[in-house]
């Protein structure tokens, strides 16, 4: 069975999608002499503006009608995405330009509990990218489409219900030059029934055999091998901000698009990402870049939307952003993915990564990290920072404060005594550590714990040689 | 909401009996867990502790606890701490040290949201945090990040705090005296101040220890 999407909003989404209906829009085709609106948003419809106008007729009902001209290779490139996005649906994928997807989905009816399901998903999907789409799903692929381009919506199953749902359909579901579909007109044909209903050797000569075999490929009779679309290894998505942007939160409603682009594309290769790239566009070549780095690999829309936002309400842009592009130039495989079966929250590490980026995309890399203990006599060298979850050196435990200072801090002597705010109490035990010049420090201390009026506890030592001075180390907590 | 659903609420206190034993963690204290609702740290909800400053037991009164999430592999994360949680003392009371993460927020209210964050997450076994300000609707926000998650969060905070009202569902005043650790209970649900209780610290962490390595590898614990 094949579902093919037909898009007949595209030219005009590939420049609306990034934002919420705005100003009366209308897109004009290429061609130079007397240019016609081939598609228009909402604003402009509501002033009057029709598809297939001529562009001065439609600023004539519209004085501030923007008009811009239409851009195949941005319909192409959407196109191509969307191909890739749909992959998660099924690997048979093919693209009809200029705006039809056609997807083979016999083998993943199960999977998303039938065609209706289906269909609904991949055009709920659709929407959430900013795309309006049409469905028709039929046993033959040339008829899926045209069945789409026609937008019948419907779900045609068997040969007998082909041939009936074939034959109401107009002419201009074939993409015929405009030539041939006019001399077809004069013959007085109105709908491909009235050209099957020809004879197939008249209808060939007058009009070439590609109509008669697309005829044949469209009811079955004759075989219609596609070529599949390769989902890419990387991903790159541009959009346009149909008005410039300064807010994060509109930056974000166009994000959300592309990010869902690309967790279309990971499902479909079963990979995730580990780094993001986020290029906001200004004025004049002007660009802002933003960095994301994952601690472990992700495909989880949301997920990936929220490390974007904290990481964006951290950015100052200096001008307003027109357009945004996010790359992903390298997909990585997703380690096995686990879930707690009673869907319990559990002490699982893909739980903590997430809270370890949403931590260091707000407060810095640096300012998030684990400990751990090293072999080594000097106190201060006895830890480390490191990544969180690292496992270090086991070591026998020993008398330590558990608050280390960052720096020892000089203490008081009065009468012969260390004073912090008052007298120190030493307890009668000392610890010796001694260390020499072979590794790396020259030290020798006698450590004592400490107490002061108060009764707080604290780790301090006397230098063995020079001034032999007193230190502040440690507290007890 | 009715009544009943309004009574489940961790936040309500309510006085004359002790509710129903709910999810806690054993202090590793007998004396403590017998003051406390449910016998130990309430988890999904807020513990303040108000000190005079550190170095005076603070630390250690949670430590057992502490040690043994680690071993339950649950994550302990330590935000704004004053000092460095110093490892060789960490693992020595019997803390699994790559089950420990240290956030280090710059401004003041990075430290609240990053509080917040790490109790509604729902990852972390416990929150140990030094807010380094918070009037009572912040309070009243991290008590509610800590229901969310159902995290145990520990506020340390200073005994200076003790005359303001706090939405925590447990609040300690930990003074060194002269017979050890004194620990008295401010406020408790659904019971009165009580206290003080006595403890050595010292002493249990270092029983901790000899639960966890052969007897012999330890320096005698303060008499």
């Amino acid at each position: 069975m094949w579902l093919s999407a037909n898009l007949p909003w595209l030219p005009l989404e590939v420049f609306v999608r990034g934002g919420r209906d705005g100003a009366p829009l209308a897109i004009s085709s290429a061609a130079g002499h007397g240019p016609q609106v081939v598609a228009c948003n909402q604003a402009a419809r509501r002033l009057g503006v029709r598809t297939g106008m001529t562009v001065g007729a439609a600023q004539a009902l519209a004085a501030d009608l923007q008009v811009q001209p239409r851009d195949s290779i941005r319909e192409r490139r959407a196109l191509e995405r969307l191909a890739a996005w749909a992959g998660q649906f099924t690997p048979v994928i093919s693209l009809e330009p200029p705006a039809t997807l056609l997807m083979e989905v016999e083998g993943s009816l199960n999977l998303f509990g039938g065609a209706g399901r289906l269909q609904r998903r991949v055009m709920d999907g659709l929407a959430a990218l900013g795309y309006q789409a049409q469905l028709a799903s039929a046993p033959t692929p040339l008829a899926a489409v045209w069945l789409a381009r026609a937008g019948e919506g419907v779900g045609v199953q068997g040969q007998g219900a082909l041939v009936k749902a074939l034959v109401r359909l107009p002419l201009d579901v074939l993409d015929l030059e405009a030539a041939q579909l006019a001399r077809l007109q004069g013959m007085g044909l109105e709908n491909l029934g009235d050209c099957l209903r020809l004879p197939r050797d008249g209808l060939a000569r007058r009009l070439g055999p590609a109509l008669v075999e697309a005829l044949d490929r469209a009811l079955g009779r004759q075989a219609d091998p596609r070529t599949r679309f390769v989902p890419p290894a990387r991903f790159d998505s541009r959009l346009i901000l149909p008005a410039e942007v300064l807010e994060v939160d509109a930056l974000l409603f166009a994000l959300r698009r592309l990010v869902l682009e690309l967790t279309g594309l990971l499902q479909a290769r079963l990979e995730g990402v580990q780094s993001l790239q986020l290029r906001l566009f200004h004025q004049a070549e002007q660009a802002t870049d933003v960095a994301l780095q994952l601690t472990a690999p992700s495909r989880d829309a949301r997920h990936l939307l929220d490390l974007l936002r904290v990481r964006l309400e951290r950015v100052a842009l200096p001008l307003p952003v027109r357009e945004i592009e996010l790359s992903a130039p390298t997909l990585t495989a997703l380690p096995g993915e686990t879930r707690d079966w009673v869907g319990a929250v559990t002490g699982g590490n893909s739980n903590v990564n997430a809270l370890i980026e949403q931590l260091q995309a707000r407060l810095g890399e640096k300012a998030v990290h684990g400990v751990c203990q090293i072999a080594e006599h000097r106190p201060e060298y006895a830890w480390q920072a490191c990544d969180p979850g690292t496992v270090g050196a086991t070591l026998q435990p020993v008398r330590r404060p558990l608050w280390l200072l960052p720096d020892p801090v000089a203490l008081q002597v009065r009468a012969g005594q260390p004073w912090l705010a008052g007298p120190l109490t030493l307890e009668p035990e000392c610890e010796r550590i001694e260390s020499g010049w072979w590794d790396g420090g020259d030290m020798a201390r006698d450590y004592f714990i400490a107490s002061d009026p108060q009764g707080a506890r604290f780790w301090i030592y006397r230098e063995l040689r020079g001034a032999r001075a007193w230190f502040l180390q440690g507290v007890f907590g | 909401m009715n009544l009943d659903h309004l009574l489940q609420r961790p936040d309500l206190w309510r006085g004359g009996r002790m509710p129903p034993a709910t999810d806690s963690l054993p202090t590793g204290y007998p004396e403590l867990d017998g003051l406390l609702p449910g016998g130990g740290w309430p988890r999904g909800a807020l513990t303040e502790i108000l000190t005079s400053r550190e170095g005076v037991g603070a630390l250690g009164l949670v430590m057992p606890a502490l040690a043994r999430l680690s071993r339950d592999r649950r994550w302990l994360a330590w935000v704004s701490p004053p000092y460095i949680p110093y490892a060789p003392a960490l693992a020595s009371a019997g803390v699994d040290l790559s089950r420990v993460l240290l956030v280090h927020p710059r401004a003041g209210s990075d430290g609240l949201w990053a509080v917040e964050q790490t109790l509604r997450s729902g990852t972390c076994g416990a929150v140990l945090a030094w807010p380094a300000a918070g009037d009572s609707r912040t309070l009243r926000r991290l008590q509610l990040a800590a229901e969310a998650g159902r995290t145990w969060g520990v506020l340390f905070r200073s005994e200076r705090m003790a005359e303001r009202p706090s939405p925590a569902a447990l609040r300690l005043q930990v003074t060194p005296e002269r017979d050890g650790t004194a620990v008295r209970i401010l406020k408790r649900r659904g019971g009165w101040a009580a206290g003080p209780v006595y403890l050595d610290a010292d002493h249990v962490v270092a029983q901790c220890e000899s639960a966890l390595v052969a007897p012999g590898g330890i320096r005698p614990g303060r008499a």
